[in-house]
């Protein structure tokens, strides 16, 4: 009985060893998935980085795939003109309304609002770029453009930008709220004290000392809609030129690569090309987030 | 005094009407897809598969998108959980108190969480080729289970911090082996919160388009096979939406329409499971 007893122990503690190590194994999977994205990534566009200089590829405007000719300049401007018209946008709206929600607002309205922002975050991107084509586009056709004397498409770095920003809003305002709740009772409470009025203590105490968190949630709100893909292909237009004004059209990197996903592989380093724009895409948005993250966990510790 | 209490004022009523907007733009939205697409949904678009091809042809439904969608993201829903699961029970009970492998996966998920879908796409269908598949439902779930996992590991992650740590104790002090307390007192304890992260992983699964347009291809039939293509939701409406043909144009605004009532459907189902399962968790 008492052999029976301990076998049985004896069991469970190597089905608990066995499981460890097995969870381990997943764990460690996992946190090499990342890695593992760009080694392959870049181990399909060596092709063509073997035949042509990174300057080339970066900085040529010349984009004609049959020819050979492979110069992702338009698409890198493209996307960055987007995703600064999606910023500039957002931002404003987006930090007062978490000012507002961490600050101003009554518990109550605050759970109320929040989980409609939620909502918006979990509206797919292909959702947000219908609307685009139906409300956006043809706002910016019809009154937008006219307005200002030109005409556009409506299809331009404008619309893709607000969509974008929209998109956006719930990434930076949900950091935002975490990073405001961090910033210590007792010193808006000795702001307040002080005879500070509520904005004075928002912009001299909160927003200072929640510097670092601001500047990380809207670098991962950038990053985001740098990458994001259906919403600003639906919208931007896709002309493979150098944008010069907001309303014209853009052709941002995301969508050069989901729009020539069924030519990819008849025409030579055309698929190197595109994975080579995908890794791209990927070292860019990893950057800022690995940046960003960083900034948040020493907020989280309260290093800063 | 007086240009202080003027300051006070002016930024209240900014932050007032930002924060007005934002939810207008979320009402706004909801409203365009219900306006545009309510007068052209009918019993025979989530019924029937569409006839004469989905690009040209007027008559039929979506039913091979809805019903492609559902079986992609409950694919991925299914292995992004085996493995997000199993990932977190280690980090919260198996692995030390700071220790370094935690901090570092819980950081590579965060990342992770950044990368576009569009990568997730590419780099899928490049491993997809490398391994001789073609565009099917199985390199479609398998794409999805990826881009997912960061999401609901880490929605998980935060449910599962909450137990608290004397329950722990309590189910070590019983004897119970680390195994034993993870995949039963501490699944328990956080069930809704799992519940929730599979919800939230399951509506971004069947949302997104980027990642399945190499991966999963597109077809008029209803899937039968994980090695065939599969037609999805958000690719319907992207391909209906660029069709010639108004009457096409107008079923790609009610495809839409399905998939917005999809995604508020779960994300009202994951807060109501939420509230109702959190009565039973000792804190």
């Amino acid at each position: 009985m008492q052999m029976d007893g301990k076998r049985m122990m004896h069991k469970r503690a190597i089905i608990d060893r066995i499981a460890g190590g097995l969870m381990w194994c997943l764990t460690v999977m996992c946190g090499l998935i990342v890695v593992l994205m760009a080694l392959g990534l870049y181990a399909k566009s060596r092709p063509i980085l073997a035949e042509k200089s990174v300057g080339e590829l970066l900085f040529s405007s010349t984009w004609r795939p049959l020819r050979g000719d492979f110069g992702f300049f338009p698409f890198i401007i493209g996307s960055l003109w987007i995703t600064g018209v999606a910023v500039v946008l957002a931002v404003p709206l987006s930090l007062l309304t978490a000012v507002y929600l961490s600050q101003y607002a009554h518990r109550k309205a605050k759970e109320f609002i929040k989980p409609l922002i939620d909502l918006l975050a979990g509206i797919p991107s292909i959702v947000y770029g219908v609307w685009g084509i139906v409300v956006i586009v043809p706002l910016i056709k019809d009154y937008l453009a006219p307005s200002v004397g030109r005409s556009s498409s409506g299809y331009s770095v404008l619309a893709a930008g607000i969509v974008l920003a929209i998109m956006v809003f719930p990434i930076i305002i949900h950091i935002c709220l975490e990073v405001f709740d961090s910033v210590p009772h007792e010193l808006k409470e000795a702001s307040l004290s002080l005879g500070a009025t509520r904005w004075q203590t928002v912009k001299h105490v909160v927003l200072r000392r929640a510097l670092p968190g601001t500047i990380a949630a809207v670098v991962l709100g950038l990053s985001r809609a740098f990458g994001e893909t259906m919403a600003v292909l639906m919208v931007a237009g896709n002309v493979a030129k150098v944008p010069s004004s907001v309303l014209d059209p853009a052709y941002p990197l995301p969508a050069l690569i989901a729009n020539n996903y069924g030519e990819m592989l008849s025409v030579p380093l055309y698929d190197s090309a595109l994975l080579l724009s995908s890794l791209i895409l990927l070292l860019v948005v990893l950057f800022f987030n690995i940046v960003s993250r960083v900034v948040l966990i020493r907020v989280e510790r309260s290093i800063l | 005094m007086d240009i202080r209490k003027v300051e006070e004022r002016f930024f209240e009523c900014l932050m007032v009407a930002s924060t007005v907007v934002i939810l207008l733009t979320l009402c706004l939205i909801v409203g365009t897809i219900a306006v545009r697409g309510l007068p052209a949904m009918n019993l025979a678009m989530i019924t029937q598969t569409p006839k004469g091809g989905f690009y040209l042809g007027k008559e039929g439904g979506i039913l091979n998108a809805i019903i492609g969608s559902l079986y992609l993201a409950s694919g991925a829903v299914v292995i992004a959980a085996l493995l997000s699961l199993p990932v977190v029970l280690y980090l919260n009970v198996y692995a030390k108190k700071r220790s370094r492998l935690a901090a570092l996966t819980r950081f590579s998920l965060d990342v992770l969480w950044g990368v576009p879908s569009i990568v997730y796409g590419a780099f899928g269908f490049t491993v997809m080729l490398l391994m001789g598949l073609r565009a099917s439902l199985l390199g479609g779930i398998i794409t999805v289970a990826l881009l997912i996992l960061p999401i609901m590991a880490r929605a998980i992650d935060e449910s599962v911090r909450m137990v608290p740590e004397h329950i722990l104790e309590a189910s070590y002090a019983l004897g119970a082996t680390r195994f034993e307390t993870a995949f039963t007192v501490v699944v328990r304890q956080s069930l809704p919160g799992i519940l929730t992260a599979i919800l939230i992983a399951f509506g971004r699964g069947i949302g997104d388009a980027a990642s399945v347009i190499f991966t999963t291809g597109f077809t008029d039939s209803i899937p039968y096979s994980l090695f065939r293509p599969a037609a999805t939701l958000p690719l319907a409406i992207f391909f209906q939406l660029g069709a010639p043909i108004a009457e096409v144009k107008e079923r790609g605004y009610a495809s839409a329409f399905v998939l917005t009532v999809i995604i508020l459907v779960i994300s009202i189902a994951s807060r109501l499971i939420s509230r109702k399962l959190t009565k039973h968790v000792v804190r």
